[in-house]
């Protein structure tokens, strides 16, 4: 286009701009459909909450409820446990965060059961610190679910919960 | 290399067609008349073998699906169906899951003697980059096929796969829960799976066309590296030189499929797969596909996430920057005894990572899977540079003829593994 064009723009110029805009907008209101359908459905998000009796979990077992299609751990801890969660220095952490800011009640550890290296379920009362320990790829978490080694970067999930009553627990 | 046809229809009928549809042309230019260089070896048989595997594949994908239910509940009821219930159901599910093996067992001969024989070179490169993108689908196909049987190792092999993407910083998160459908993989996730394992193939199918029409332009390398110069003393015709040759390496190559088919159908699958899946339970050692193992053993020998997951995309798609990586004129590894000696190195470290990714992890396999992983990627990224400009090669063959001619002084090619 020569200057003279760009300085007096003529209706043709106007039509073919206002043309593509169009256009452009016309497709990628038809392609957002076809991508939003992959995304979580309303029968998933309707199921975001689970009601758990916690009642008859012994003191020093943990216990493994699905909710939203994975796991979520509940362990009832033992003093032990919780000494050695709460006495643990922030600067041992690579997510540093302290036990008290991940329970609500210091025997109840309520934590999404997911590794948050690669999304395999770690095993309880494994590794050195008597927390979980993942099978895929080794990463060790303690009695507070924090990382401790291996390539995991953060602390399992604490999910939203609420106690509804001492023997009764909502999460979601 | 095109144009090359000389074909005119012999029946009246034929000359009709040929002047409205010249598709009878098209098939006698590039698989009868097309000339081949006189001086292939049987690594050059793997081409034809490949096209068959994709055809064996969808066939036998396209008769599983029949049976195959594609949901949580029935998937691995309906795979025991097939190999139960339905009339030679076990066979047609042993063809394919152990065609996707000998698939990757091809590609891999493929690659490498592509690499041996620097056939990625100029005039070459959007060939090998095509070929590089076949890989791509082929690994995302496999890997999405592996799930549908819906065992634990499938369950646990999605979940890694898809948590790859959780690595991407800020949106990781919301792209994983987007390919699950959900905040977990389940039902969604088999589902939308299925879809697109039974399309991907085709797309393959695609780009296999693509890839052949690109190395009918430049025409095929050759052991020597040596363009053809003259039409009639350096080639012979596809038809019958080149046609009974693929057909001869492609029996070998079925009987080595039908060895595993017929009797170790299960030596490559995983004992873990036959117990259903479960996603509250991880099984104790989980490892992909043989075909994926390398690229794993990187993947864990890296401690950060990040890290790990860049390498691992890093270590595929810097072969499709081969041709820019290598920056020696001289294409065949006959000509190079650098380049040979570190293909082989190179060769060493693949094999080396596959067969340390099957292994539990411990201090001592993590070290030498780093070494191996550096090796890799020196070799790609350190040793191809710098090879053009140190390397002193020997004098390269005045056309494929002269190389033939005096082949017995020549140092031989590698013959074919089996």
């Amino acid at each position: 286009m020569s200057s003279a064009a760009i300085e007096n723009p003529s209706r043709r110029d106007f039509l073919f701009i206002a043309t593509g805009a169009v256009g452009a907008v016309g497709a990628a209101s038809v392609a957002w459909p076809l991508i939003d359908q992959m995304n979580p459905d309303a029968s998933t998000l309707a199921l975001a909450s689970i009601d758990v009796d916690i009642g008859a979990i012994q003191e020093g077992q943990i216990v493994t409820v699905k909710w939203r299609g994975g796991p979520v751990f509940i362990r009832h801890r033992t003093k032990k446990e919780i000494d050695e969660a709460v006495n643990t220095p922030l600067s041992d952490l690579k997510d540093p965060q302290l036990d008290s800011a991940r329970v609500k009640k210091p025997e109840w550890l309520i934590v999404v059961g997911v590794c948050t290296h690669l999304g395999c379920v770690p095993l309880g009362h494994e590794g050195q610190y008597d927390g979980w320990k993942c099978p895929c790829h080794g990463s060790v978490y303690d009695t507070s679910g924090r990382i401790r080694q291996g390539p995991a970067p953060l602390n399992l999930a604490v999910p939203d919960y609420a106690f509804l009553s001492d023997t009764k627990v909502k999460i979601g | 290399m095109s144009g090359t046809s000389t074909y005119v229809p012999k029946s009246a009928l034929g000359r009709w067609f040929e002047s409205r549809l010249p598709i009878v042309g098209l098939v006698h230019s590039s698989f009868v008349a097309y000339p081949v260089p006189r001086n292939l070896n049987y690594l050059w048989t793997f081409g034809a073998i490949l096209s068959f595997m994709l055809v064996a594949q969808i066939v036998s994908g396209v008769i599983l699906a029949m049976h195959y239910v594609p949901s949580s509940k029935m998937a691995f009821d309906s795979i025991e169906h097939i190999m139960r219930d339905v009339n030679y159901g076990w066979l047609i599910r042993y063809l394919h899951t152990n065609g996707a093996s000998m698939f990757f067992f091809a590609v891999y001969m493929h690659m490498f003697r592509g690499i041996y024989y620097g056939s990625y070179k100029a005039p070459r490169e959007v060939l090998w980059i095509l070929g590089v993108i076949i890989y791509l689908l082929m690994m995302a196909t496999a890997f999405m096929g592996y799930v549908l049987p819906w065992g634990s190792m499938s369950f646990a092999g999605a979940t890694v796969i898809t948590n790859l993407f959780t690595a991407i910083p800020l949106v990781g998160g919301g792209v994983a829960h987007w390919l699950w459908g959900g905040y977990a993989v389940g039902d969604p996730t088999l589902n939308r799976f299925f879809s697109l394992h039974y399309l991907l193939p085709f797309m393959i199918a695609g780009v296999v066309g693509l890839h052949v029409w690109a190395l009918h332009v430049s025409g095929q390398n050759n052991p020597d590296g040596v363009e053809v110069k003259n039409v009639k003393r350096d080639t012979v015709a596809f038809t019958p030189y080149a046609t009974i040759k693929d057909l001869f390496g492609l029996s070998l190559f079925l009987i080595l499929y039908a060895w595993f088919v017929f009797y170790i159908p299960n030596y490559l699958l995983d004992a873990d797969n036959s117990v259903p899946a479960n996603p509250l339970v991880t099984p104790a050692h989980i490892v992909p596909e043989w075909y994926l193992l390398p690229f794993y053993a990187i993947l864990r020998a890296i401690p950060n996430k990040l890290v790990g997951v860049v390498a691992l995309a890093a270590a595929i798609v810097l072969l499709a920057f081969l041709p820019w990586l290598d920056t020696s004129p001289v294409k065949s590894a006959k000509y190079r005894p650098l380049f040979r000696f570190f293909f082989w190195v190179f060769v060493v470290c693949c094999v080396g990572l596959g067969y340390l990714g099957s292994q539990e992890v411990s201090d001592g396999t993590t070290l030498v899977a780093r070494i191996l992983a550096i090796g890799y990627f020196g070799f790609l990224l350190v040793v191809l540079p710098l090879l053009g400009l140190i390397e002193k090669t020997k004098p390269i063959p005045a056309s494929i003829a002269d190389a033939v001619l005096t082949k017995a002084s020549v140092p031989s090619a590698p013959s074919v593994a089996s």
